[in-house]
């Protein structure tokens, strides 16, 4: 036995990060959280600290101007602003979302063009896959790219898009050949100013409500063909590959709020009293909170090893990338559900901040693929 | 020629955890998580501006602690401070003010500086004395509770708010600074930083290093001998006074009683 056996722990400067980025979150995130919410709108307060701070993209390499911030580190940013304020964590979220197609097929002059200026918090980056008649089954996408010379024009709508109208860029997945389905879908970038985009009024949602959804409308925009990310065909398999990735960063909001949720209750079960005592003094109580920290944690240990195989690229990234989104979840869903339950009739109420956080959890087992669809992922990719 | 800028950062118990004391009566280091005292930030920050306008400074951070004030030091080396020096030596346990401003003078002479920028206040200790002794000590000008600090050519500046009014200093290098709380606020350590904190330089000195014999600090050494430690009794209900026509007469009463007035 000795304290400098290095497995299944995090390294002393993961440990930093997370001291720094929760210090942040609690003094200039967590103010504005229920505003944020009450009000529908976005998390100004929230991109302004992460951009000051230089965490707003940790995941952009060095080489393009950015923080270099491995899988895991940034997971962590991502879990422990999700902790303070679910909607404020996509910001650092969808721009890898949004960036990772770039990242991972793009040409160096793409990288150079468009990282750069999502490095320095100049832009943001949306990711645009689902569609109206295209959820589950994204492959049926109909928005429709048609070469013109050097030119693709573009055309259809894009739904669900996160950040849309915030962002300055966006990564888009358009048929360019419908004959061969899948195979025949193609990924570009779209700026926000190309003529012909434009935005549908933002969606009224459940929870993230802090968080912008709109639909985007492509209406003959016309943008110049090195746009295109990767080779003609590739941009399905590009939108899966960099789901594999970031659906692990989904765990990480999931985990995030869950955190913040079990730690209100915990705080607030020694300070409430019943029948004479404080209610955490109820083993029934106890139990409760024992189950909530005990899935968490083993919710976190996966995520945490999803992200380093993130990191790596390891062969069953797949796996682990859905399991690790599924089951952080389904944990951060049963996890706010019982922290409303420990806060009584005061959990049920807007004047505690658990009842957001179960808002909030419900969406984290619906985007990047719904729950059943990552069984279905897993199914197919099993260990 | 490089303007040396030397902060002084303390490693204490975090002011949020339950602090005690250990059977010695010095600082239970045990109970509590350690930190680098918050106001000690605002030094660092200070001294980080001062670099980022100069074409040429370096910002070393000097602490004298335990083991664990390594932390104090990763922490101000990942804000962005250049290198950082660590002394730290078994006899300098329970060092009141005067002993640690003898320890510190003789780490700053051998490291030599232009500007030391101290915080306001330790948050445990919070004596707030310790710049002006590390100044007499080093025979330097001291420009202490700065609200707003600027190094310029051979000056040091600086704006001291009192309660009546507001003060304009300033004073050749080198000199001791130290700086409110309201200097500004202390940046977060980013990612890049933490990773570049890594391999920044951190020197280790001990009492031989610094030529101080053992019965010159610690307990020994120490001016203030800590006798007993009482907890602070918990705060009382206030006293009500029901007006009923002599309200004036029972307050001014009370206030008597209190020696007030
Ligand atoms: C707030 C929010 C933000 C979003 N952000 C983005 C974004 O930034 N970019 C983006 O591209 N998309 C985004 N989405 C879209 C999201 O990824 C989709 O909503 C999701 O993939 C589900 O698609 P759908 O809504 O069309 O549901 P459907 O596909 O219609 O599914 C309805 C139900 O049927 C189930 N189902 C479907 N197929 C199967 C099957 N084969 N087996 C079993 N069950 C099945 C689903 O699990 C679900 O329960 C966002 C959505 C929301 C709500
Ligand atoms: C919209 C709304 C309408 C309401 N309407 C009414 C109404 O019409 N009339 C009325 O009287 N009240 C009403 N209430 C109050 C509500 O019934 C109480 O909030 C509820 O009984 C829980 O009590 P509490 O909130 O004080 O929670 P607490 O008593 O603080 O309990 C918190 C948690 O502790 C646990 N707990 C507490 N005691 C024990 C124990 N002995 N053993 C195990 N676990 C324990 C439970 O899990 C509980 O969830 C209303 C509340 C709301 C939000």
């Amino acid at each position: 036995m000795g304290k400098d056996f290095d497995l299944y722990r995090p390294s002393e400067e993961h440990d930093m990060l997370r001291e720094s980025v929760r210090a942040l979150a609690e003094a200039k995130i967590a103010p504005f959280a229920a505003a944020v919410d009450e009000e529908g709108r976005f998390p100004q307060e929230a991109l302004d600290a992460l951009v000051a701070n230089d965490l707003h993209a940790v995941h952009v390499p060095e080489a393009y101007g950015g923080a270099g911030a491995d899988a895991l580190a940034t997971v962590i940013v991502i879990e422990e602003v999700a902790r303070v304020c679910g909607s404020s964590s996509l910001i650092p979220a969808v721009n890898k979302l949004g960036s990772l197609p770039v990242i991972l097929s793009g040409s160096e002059e793409l990288k150079a063009k468009y990282l750069g200026p999502l490095a320095k918090g100049d832009a943001m980056f949306s990711y645009a896959l689902s569609e109206p008649d295209a959820g589950s089954d994204a492959a049926g996408m109909k928005t429709r790219a048609v070469r013109d010379g050097d030119f693709w024009i573009l055309n259809g709508v894009k739904r669900w898009i996160t950040n849309a109208g915030e962002s300055e860029y966006y990564t888009v997945m358009a048929v360019t050949d419908p004959e061969k389905r899948s195979k025949g879908i193609s990924a570009f970038v779209v700026e926000k100013s190309d003529e012909g985009v434009s935005f549908g009024a933002p969606e009224k949602k459940l929870g993230i409500k802090g968080s912008p959804t709109r639909e985007v409308y492509f209406d003959n925009v016309r943008i110049p063909a090195d746009r295109m990310i990767g080779a003609e065909g590739t941009g399905f398999a590009t939108a899966m590959k960099t789901l594999d990735h970031t659906r692990v960063t989904i765990a990480a909001q999931a985990i995030g709020i869950a955190q913040g949720a079990l730690d209100y209750a915990k705080g607030y079960v020694k300070e409430r009293k019943q029948f004479g005592k404080p209610i955490a003094d109820f083993q029934g109580v106890q139990f409760m909170l024992a189950d909530m920290a005990m899935k968490l944690e083993a919710a976190r240990q996966l995520t945490y090893a999803a992200a380093a195989k993130s990191e790596r690229v390891d062969g069953d990234l797949t796996f682990f990338g859905a399991a690790a989104k599924c089951f952080a979840s389904d944990v951060a869903m049963e996890v706010t559900i019982d922290a409303v339950q420990l806060l009584g009739g005061y959990g049920y109420t807007r004047d505690y901040p658990v009842e957001r956080m179960m808002r909030d959890a419900k969406i984290t087992q619906i985007y990047e693929g719904t729950n059943q669809v990552q069984r279905i992922v897993m199914a197919r990719n099993l260990p | 020629m490089t303007l040396k800028i030397a902060v002084c950062v303390k490693y204490v118990p975090d002011a949020t955890g339950d602090r005690g004391f250990a059977d010695d009566l010095t600082t239970d280091r045990e109970a509590v998580d350690g930190l680098l005292s918050e106001l000690d930030e605002y030094a660092v920050e200070q001294a980080l501006r001062i670099s980022e306008e100069s074409d040429d400074a370096e910002v070393t951070v000097v602490t004298v602690g335990p083991d664990d004030a390594k932390d104090a030091l990763r922490k101000a080396l990942s804000m962005g401070a250049d290198k950082a020096v660590h002394v730290n030596d078994e006899d300098i346990h329970g060092s009141d003010v005067i002993a640690t401003s003898a320890i510190l003078a003789k780490a700053l002479e051998k490291t030599g500086f232009d500007l030391v920028v101290c915080g306001m206040a330790s948050t445990d200790g919070t004596m707030g004395v310790l710049p002006a002794l590390l100044a007499e000590r080093l025979n330097v000008p001291q420009v202490t509770l700065l609200s707003e600090l600027s190094v310029e050519g051979e000056l040091v500046k600086g704006r001291r708010d009192g309660d009546s009014a507001t003060e304009l200093l300033e004073a050749p290098l080198p000199a001791v600074v130290s700086v409110t709380d309201q200097s500004g606020e202390a940046r977060y350590p980013s990612f890049k930083g933490i990773m570049a904190a890594k391999k920044k330089p951190v020197e280790e000195l001990d009492l031989d290093d610094l030529d101080i014999d053992a019965d010159e600090v610690g307990l020994a050494g120490s001016w203030t001998l800590v006798d007993a430690v009482a907890a602070r009794p918990a705060r009382t209900q206030g006293t009500i006074v029901t007006d009923e026509g002599d309200g004036g007469k029972q307050l001014a009463a009370f206030l008597a009683t209190q020696k007030f007035i």
